[in-house]
């Protein structure tokens, strides 16, 4: 009898144990690119994002060491609870494993938390709120390309410190906008200059004249657009008729891709300051890369940081979840494990993601170039400086993750 | 003040905007009672038709004025012989939901072959007027096209906005006298009120309900080449405007032209307001004037009973 029931536990045991290794050899994976499709930022995403993904999991070289790696798209038409709708269904009937792109700051943070009470994985690269690593982090997200703090802290010290001490925002009204702007009114502030008022406009708004007087009467030095795709394409269109520039006021686009320059033409966008992570031609990696993609693409888009951002945030999970010898699908686990793996591929270079989520690598203050100096299409860019990973973010010290230990 | 003042200048210019396309969807509800919403997508066709013009032509603004309404105008008389036509004597949903199904297919296909952030399209800047040449004198007196601005002292007025609301104003003015004040819109009206009468005179009534679908579509293009200066030329820019003009002309009253004028230029002047004084609810102004304007007058401000 004894040795019944020990056969029994041994038994069981040893299942488990096989069970456990049938687990961890499981060498399937979803990706789903959620993002937006059909709206105002889907140049910047959109198709985009989901061809990075693709290029991603054809790089990895995974399917010749048998994976099985699937990738599905949606359209969340920027609507926080159409994106939570759908990754729900995602991760409950599709067993959708890691959740990219995922942009737009009000979406960004919905599906957070759901991602985070599923013990799902976000890989965000499209959203810009900083408080993804901040208040609101979690063992499941990782935020990889850039956010508002960083932006903020790139371009408006580089403002401040060239004379722009006073600034008025034109600030999209919603969770984005309104991190931008605050992360940049800290920033402002504390290089010693002053905010001397602002409006909050709708999303998705067509005219900006009205709100351009406004600043215009402000007699601000700097006029910061915490806005970002047609919204701020279109600003900056008609601050150049309302002669914002010419009157000696000066823009500063806070968060701008090279598609939006793209649509605007160097005729209107030259001249402007911004920050990004990516840039096609930065060096031979991303020439490389970003050749494949725009074959690739139907438009012969260069890919924006957002879609760089795709392929870079696949490739590192690709490595740990090879180096941990299956796909265990347990988000937090596998999260843990990508936070201890350095980064390194030929978008990004090397870089960490720190405890908090954030993935940290240099970021690049850019000036649009004079339709004179650009030598073909998408040579748009001069690169005005480099301010390394570790100062670029939001320091840990001032972190309000409880994921960081003080 | 001065703020104030120019906030109301403001207004007024993209109230021309909203005049220019819901007199046309006045003119096509009041003529052929179709509720057009493909009116926004026509509208971003006459933008495109504009930028099409100048890259793969060479033809700048001006032809672009002239061109696109036609261009986009004739692609609705083909809509209306082909689709709308069938829908004659039929409630107004199978025309609105017709419209809005047609609209999505244009906006979908410009989508997919232009992306969502837009086209550069410049100001003109021609015909120059002085000496523009590069080596003419600091004090030289040049004007290029209707680029550049004025300033009125309250405020630096654009001369291509100040352009935007006269050109309006006339267009609107004339479609008006055409159809209230002319013969051929005495025929239009008596053929809406009663079609086999009319018929019985020897007038084609069906060819007379394309041509005006074929202008209002073409008000709606004109509105379009006129905006592509100013904002972005985008797949979405006739979807973003569409329902706010829908306001205006429920405002004014279905179908009325003089309604939908003059309720587009003081919506316009209202909005611009509400941007200055409560930025956050700019978009929505409109709509809780309508709830207002309905509440008091079912039928809009100028609007008939039926």
């Amino acid at each position: 009898m004894k040795h019944k029931i020990s056969a029994l536990f041994l038994g069981t045991a040893l299942a488990f144990a096989a069970g456990g290794v049938a687990l961890a050899q499981d060498k399937t994976v979803k990706i789903g690119v959620l993002t937006d499709n059909s709206g105002l930022y889907s140049d910047l995403g959109g198709a985009g994002s989901t061809l990075a993904a693709q290029m991603a999991v054809e790089d990895s070289g995974l399917a010749a060491k048998g994976w099985k790696i699937d990738i599905i798209s949606a359209d969340h038409q920027n609507k926080p609870d159409i994106a939570t709708t759908i990754a729900r269904q995602w991760i409950d009937v599709e067993k959708v494993d890691i959740f990219m792109d995922v942009l737009n700051s009000g979406v960004a943070l919905a599906v957070n938390n759901l991602v985070k009470e599923k013990n799902s994985i976000m890989i965000n690269t499209g959203a810009a709120t900083s408080d993804l690593t901040n208040a609101q982090c979690s063992p499941n997200t990782i935020h990889w390309v850039y956010d508002t703090y960083m932006l903020a802290n790139s371009t408006g010290q580089a403002l401040v410190k060239a004379g722009g001490d006073t600034w008025y925002f034109l600030t999209a009204d919603y969770a984005f906008g309104h991190a931008l702007e605050r992360d940049t009114t800290a920033v402002v502030v504390k290089a010693g200059g002053k905010v001397i008022g602002g409006v909050k406009h709708p999303l998705n708004s067509s005219d900006f004249s009205s709100f351009l007087l406004q600043a215009q009467a402000s007699k601000a030095k700097i006029i910061g657009m915490a806005n970002a795709g047609g919204d701020t394409t279109n600003t900056i269109k008609q601050a150049s008729e309302f002669g914002i520039v010419a009157g000696g006021q000066k823009l500063a686009g806070l968060l701008l891709f090279i598609t939006d320059v793209h649509s605007l033409g160097l005729k209107v966008a030259q001249g402007l300051n911004f920050t990004e992570t990516f840039y096609w031609d930065l060096n031979d990696g991303t020439r490389a890369f970003s050749k494949r993609f725009s074959e690739r693409m139907k438009n012969k888009a260069m890919p924006s940081m957002v879609q760089a951002g795709v392929y870079s945030g696949l490739i590192h999970y690709f490595k740990t979840i090879d180096a941990m010898g299956g796909n265990p699908h347990d988000g937090a686990k596998v999260v843990a494990k990508m936070k201890e793996t350095p980064t390194d591929d030929a978008l990004f270079g090397k870089g960490t993601i720190r405890a908090d989520g954030r993935k940290i690598h240099p970021a690049y203050l850019f000036e649009v170039k004079k339709p004179a100096e650009s030598k073909g299409p998408w040579d748009y860019y001069k690169l005005i400086g480099t301010t390394p990973g570790e100062q670029a973010f939001r320091p840990l010290s001032e972190s309000a993750c409880p994921l960081v230990k003080k | 003040m001065q703020a104030l003042y120019a906030q109301l200048l403001v207004g007024l210019i993209n109230g021309s905007f909203y005049a220019l396309l819901s007199l046309g969807l006045a003119v096509i509800f009041g003529m052929l009672n179709i509720i057009n919403f493909a009116h926004g997508a026509l509208y971003m066709m006459g933008a495109f038709c504009a930028y099409f013009l100048l890259h793969l032509t060479g033809m700048g603004y001006w032809w672009a004025l002239i061109i696109a309404p036609i261009a986009v105008g004739v692609f609705g008389m083909i809509l209306e012989r082909t689709m709308l036509q069938w829908l004659t004597g039929l409630d107004h949903l199978y025309g609105l939901l017709l419209t809005f199904g047609i609209a999505l297919i244009v906006q979908g296909v410009f989508q997919n072959y232009f992306g969502s952030s837009g086209l550069p399209y410049a100001i003109p800047d021609y015909p120059q007027i002085g000496d523009c040449s590069p080596s003419a004198p600091q004090d030289a007196f040049c004007r290029r096209g209707l680029q550049g601005g004025i300033n009125l002292g309250f405020m630096f007025l654009p001369v291509y906005r100040g352009w935007v609301v006269i050109f309006s104003l006339v267009v609107c003015l004339a479609t008006w006298f055409l159809i209230e004040k002319t013969r051929l819109g005495a025929y239009l009206r008596a053929a809406t009120e009663n079609p086999t009468l009319v018929r019985a005179f020897g007038i084609n009534v069906p060819r007379m309900i394309t041509l005006t679908y074929g202008l209002g579509v073409g008000l709606a293009a004109l509105a379009g080449v006129l905006s592509a200066p100013i904002n972005q030329v985008r797949p979405l820019m006739g979807a973003d405007l569409i329902i706010v003009v829908f306001a205006v002309v429920v405002i004014g009253g279905m179908g009325s032209i003089m309604g939908s004028i003059i309720t587009g230029f003081a919506l316009g002047v209202i909005e611009g307001l509400t941007k200055y004084f409560y930025p956050e609810a700019s978009n929505t102004v409109v709509f809780v004037l309508m709830v207002l304007v309905l509440l008091v007058k079912p039928t809009g401000l100028t609007g008939r009973a039926a």
